[in-house]
């Protein structure tokens, strides 16, 4: 899966558990900030992504994330090792 | 002097549809709501029917991010609790939020969403559980969440018992207005437990109809074929208002609750007492809060749930209540037309009755085309009646042995 699909499918799951436009999401879209988000639909968006995509993101991994690109960065590096 | 509290908007989600006046046009004409189960994981128990809704569109209510993280029965809930709002015209922007309240029932919560996140937890192991998981089984999701969709500050709580839970929530609220503790309560019942939990439940007691026939005739209270009760889900919501604040705000007024009583069996879990002492206490109860004589009821909504035992014991408790004026009280159980749903049906049972006072006509108990004898009173069978409904009865009886009837009148 090269960078610009995994960019296209995980900015669509965030459109659609958030139910924002997708339109308005880059990669530098913050999660909680400008999204809405709160801790709740943060946990189960870390669950959806890792169903998509069959991968693991672990619990220090998503500590850190805030922004949509680090989402991004996340399921690159893991599906590059997998 | 307690305030007198009347309803003054209602909202329902039902197997016979989710419109007010179009539900109670098919329960007049005597229409049944309930189905076969032809669900796939649904379809395996030994009863094979059911009252679901399938008219029931959550996002005409609420964004397609709530619906997933809000489970059926609060769905349920709280678009009732939008068509009931509505109907009332009341504008909460315009009322003090510490004095308007919700006290809704609730039998048991998130059936549904409880097993789902189970089947993760067993096939994915625990890091794969939603964290909607807990706010969406409790059952007091449902006033919650109709609390947050208003802004509402004052007492908001859910109560569980049983099937009784609806009639509950109402009796609640009905004091709580009348003791000056709030102006509003958005009240009433909800449940949706035609779930593989649920099911599986009531089959392993017994409890639901496994009657190989035509869905719309299974259920069949108080008639020689009656085998158990057909499981439905849904919701029914009400306004309670405090009548000076409804008059003041020039708000329609569908009727006035006039009491409410309560009593425990305190013997057996599920099984009702056959000689119905303890409901006929609540029904007397109902009566003396009200300051009525039973030849002051026209109508009852019977509990009816086409159990063998239970139409018995609510037969006979009616006759210990109201003496031999039980034998000239016409009464009907609208469990005939959707089902039994359970710790909502009290809330659908309470607009029926409302309506029947409104319209001076009586739902028919379907399906009654072979009488037990020992169950000898006017069920009002087939066919709805015309009747002069000026005060009405709602009985609920639930499992944990509750008995509580509610009461209401036409508001003059």
């Amino acid at each position: 899966m090269s960078s610009e699909e995994i960019k296209e499918k995980v900015i669509g799951i965030i459109a659609d558990q958030l139910g924002v436009d997708a339109k308005t999401i880059t990669r530098d879209t913050d999660i909680a900030n400008d999204l809405g988000a709160d801790s709740l639909d943060f946990a189960e968006l870390m669950i959806v992504f890792e169903e998509k995509f069959d991968i693991d993101i672990v619990e220090e991994d998503a500590q850190n994330i805030t922004t949509v690109g680090q989402v991004i960065d996340n399921i690159e590096k893991q599906l590059k090792t997998k | 002097m307690p305030k007198r509290v009347v309803v003054t908007g209602v909202g329902l989600v039902t197997p016979l549809g989710c419109r007010v006046e179009e539900v109670w046009r098919g329960l007049c004409a005597g229409k049944s709501g309930i189905r076969s189960i032809t669900e796939e994981p649904l379809s395996v128990f030994r009863a094979k029917i059911a009252g679901i809704c399938d008219d029931f569109v959550p996002e005409d209510y609420v964004s397609v991010k709530d619906t997933r993280k809000l489970d059926r029965f609060t769905l349920f809930a709280l678009a009732s609790a939008i068509d009931a709002v509505k109907a009332s015209g009341l504008d909460f922007s315009k009322e003090d939020p510490f004095r308007c309240g919700v006290i809704t029932g609730c039998g048991v919560g998130g059936l549904g969403e409880i097993t789902r996140q189970q089947d993760r937890l067993r096939n994915m192991g625990p890091g794969k559980i939603s964290p909607y998981t807990i706010p969406k089984i409790m059952a007091n999701a449902a006033p919650g969440q109709i609390a947050i969709h208003y802004g509402l500050h004052g007492p908001s709580y859910s109560i569980a018992t049983a099937c009784a839970s609806a009639n509950s929530a109402m009796s609640e609220s009905f004091r709580s207005i009348r003791l000056g503790e709030a102006d509003v309560v958005i009240t009433g019942g909800t449940e949706s437990a035609v779930t593989e939990l649920g099911l599986a439940g009531f089959c392993a007691m017994r409890a639901l109809s496994e009657r190989e026939t035509p869905p719309e005739t299974a259920s069949c209270p108080f008639d020689m074929k009656r085998d158990g009760f057909v499981i439905g889900e849904g919701a029914g919501i009400l306004i309670f208002e405090e009548l000076e604040h409804a008059k003041k705000r020039g708000a329609p007024i569908l009727g006035e609750v006039l009491g409410c009583g309560a009593t425990t069996d305190a013997s057996h879990i599920t099984q009702p007492d056959a000689e119905g002492v303890y409901p006929a206490e609540a029904m007397k109860a109902a009566l003396r809060c009200a300051a009525l004589a039973p030849e002051d009821l026209d109508y009852i909504n019977l509990h009816g749930t086409a159990t063998k035992l239970g139409d018995l014991a609510e037969t006979s408790a009616i006759k210990r209540a109201l003496g031999e004026y039980a034998y000239k009280i016409p009464m009907s159980s609208t469990k005939s037309h959707i089902g039994h749903l359970l710790g909502g049906s009290g809330g659908p049972e309470a607009i029926f009755s409302l309506l029947t006072i409104r319209d001076g006509v009586a739902p028919p108990t379907i399906n009654l085309t072979e009488p037990d004898p020992q169950c000898d009173l006017d069920y009002i069978p087939l066919t709805a009646r015309q009747i002069n409904a000026r005060r009405v009865m709602s009985n609920s009886f639930g499992f944990g042995g509750h008995n509580v009837c509610v009461i209401f009148g036409k508001y003059q």
